[in-house]
């Protein structure tokens, strides 16, 4: 670690990478912004954009169970809910008619009520609204490497499965005619999902979770051609309005989260309106 | 070439219910390489859910099962499927190649252009007329442009049976009549069984070998003429 706080200082030599907590966010930066840029392009393709936000949610009831069970590692409480949420909300949404927004609002009004009652109820409210906002400053190395972890996963993840969620993203019958197991594969990426959200919901925020997610891959969505310039403008975008955010947050004493999400706003516009001169040529 | 007539598609006893209702209901019939087997019936007939029962996609009774009648044995099936429409919108970053090879490659596209996959891909999309639009955006495309990309997709690698829904929607008349050339061309160059759900009655007629009527479970089946000219048609469709 102290090789990589080295490294930093000599590339950045400003005096906000002079403290330890933001070399810490810097990193924690670099890892989650590509994360949420790649996975962020299939959430705005498959327009599952409300399924991100409600397992945001679900994490305030992930917290509630996690402490109501003694346990140390609220991580792994948080982590097990959101999964069990995720598949729970991908098997009903198959059993029924419904419109899938419906059902995932029910979802996630359900995980956010529970969480908050039994937050409430036990006390320790106070002690954990601080999830409802994020806050990367105060992340440490050991929780760096978590989200290094989730970094490696999506990455390989992405390389082997993304043609097959790309598939099923386009026509499920398709898909299946091609041999590709569609349920599967839409649990899987729901998963992986949770597990993303999850790991990085305490220094990003459940209000703001999902701006993260979006904001890059709908900017790109505007101005890509293909694929790949998708997946490249996505995760440029991110990292820009992350480290942008990072250091206008840190100058001009704004919490860096919402920073980064004012940033990502404004890329959005930006490109809505490239899209615009483009289309007019 | 003459089709070969010794492949054999047997659907037996396919039966679908959703709660109590049967969508589909006991369908049983036999296909042959080089047929063209075109499927008419009424909105809510069963027409959709009888082709996704045969593709596995939703949960069914009955059995689909592929004869070589050379060796005579069984054999598994290869089955390609061109989709009514695509869950894509204009100026999405999705080209033909990029869904192209999603479906038969695990070459990330999202990473990288792979040389020898863009190579077989483009052969693939020329055999339909469809190579230059390789590089386009697929929410782009016209009805008749994506129908071939589709088609391609749905031959690569060429299948035993090929299964069309209602592929005529938002195509011009010329691009239809284009299309089915390329579907009699298909069957006769492949050995291809086709099943293909229509609404276009006049097409039915010029081009289907055999058509069968559905109303939940088979109830007509037969030439085109002899099925048209059929009470259970008449009742359905009235006179033509």
């Amino acid at each position: 670690m102290e090789v990589i706080y080295d490294i930093l200082e000599v590339i950045l030599p400003f005096d906000f990478m002079s403290y330890t907590f933001m070399k810490n966010a810097f990193l924690a930066i670099l890892l989650v912004s590509p994360i949420f840029a790649i996975v962020g392009t299939m959430i705005v393709n498959k327009k599952m954009a409300f399924f991100s936000d409600a397992l945001g949610h679900s994490a305030l009831t992930g917290i509630a169970i996690g402490m109501l069970l003694g346990m140390t590692n609220i991580n792994i409480s948080m982590i097990l809910f959101a999964v069990i949420f995720a598949l729970l909300l991908n098997f009903i949404k198959n059993k029924t008619t419904y419109g899938a927004d419906t059902i995932i609002s029910v979802f996630s009004s359900i995980a956010i009520a529970l969480g908050l009652a039994m937050l409430s109820q036990s006390g320790n409210f106070n002690k954990y609204s601080s999830y409802l906002v994020g806050d990367i400053l105060s992340i440490s190395e050991a929780e760096i490497g978590y989200l290094f972890l989730a970094f490696i996963l999506t990455f390989v993840f992405w390389y082997y499965l993304f043609n097959k969620l790309n598939a099923v993203s386009l026509n499920t019958t398709l898909a299946k005619s091609k041999g590709i197991n569609v349920k599967t594969m839409e649990n899987i990426f729901a998963v992986l999902i949770a597990i993303m959200v999850m790991i990085s919901i305490r220094w990003v925020g459940i209000l703001l979770i999902n701006s993260l997610i979006i904001l890059p891959a709908a900017s790109s969505r505007n101005i890509a051609m293909n694929m790949r310039t998708y997946h490249l403008f996505s995760i440029l975008i991110a990292l820009f309005s992350g480290i942008t955010g990072l250091i206008i947050s840190y100058y001009q004493n704004i919490p860096t989260g919402p920073m980064i999400v004012i940033i990502s706003g404004i890329i959005y516009f930006l490109t809505f309106g490239i899209k615009k001169v483009i289309k007019e040529k | 070439m003459e089709s070969c007539g010794l492949h054999c598609t047997k659907i037996e006893n396919l039966s679908v219910k959703i709660g109590n209702e049967d969508i589909i209901k006991d369908i049983t019939f036999d296909i042959h390489c080089g047929e063209l087997l075109m499927v008419i019936g009424r909105n809510g007939a069963g027409k959709s859910t009888l082709l996704k029962s045969i593709l596995g996609e939703i949960e069914h009774k009955g059995t689909v099962s592929f004869i070589d009648m050379k060796e005579n044995k069984k054999k598994k099936i290869k089955i390609g499927y061109v989709p009514q429409h695509l869950n894509i919108e204009r100026n999405m970053p999705t080209t033909v190649y990029d869904m192209f090879a999603s479906y038969i490659s695990n070459k990330p596209v999202w990473l990288m252009k792979d040389k020898s996959l863009y190579k077989k891909i483009r052969e693939n999309l020329r055999l339909f007329g469809a190579e230059k639009l390789i590089d386009k955006r697929v929410g782009n495309l016209s009805g008749g442009e994506l129908q071939r990309v589709l088609l391609a997709i749905a031959t690569t690698p060429v299948p035993n049976l090929l299964i069309l829904d209602e592929p005529v929607s938002g195509v011009d008349r010329n691009g239809t009549k284009d299309f089915y050339e390329i579907l009699t061309k298909l069957k006769k160059d492949y050995d291809m069984s086709i099943i293909l759900v229509s609404h276009d009655l006049d097409l039915v007629k010029k081009f289907a070998d055999r058509v069968i009527l559905l109303d939940k479970s088979i109830v007509k089946e037969g030439l085109a003429e002899e099925v048209f000219k059929s009470k259970e048609f008449i009742e359905r469709f009235g006179e033509i």
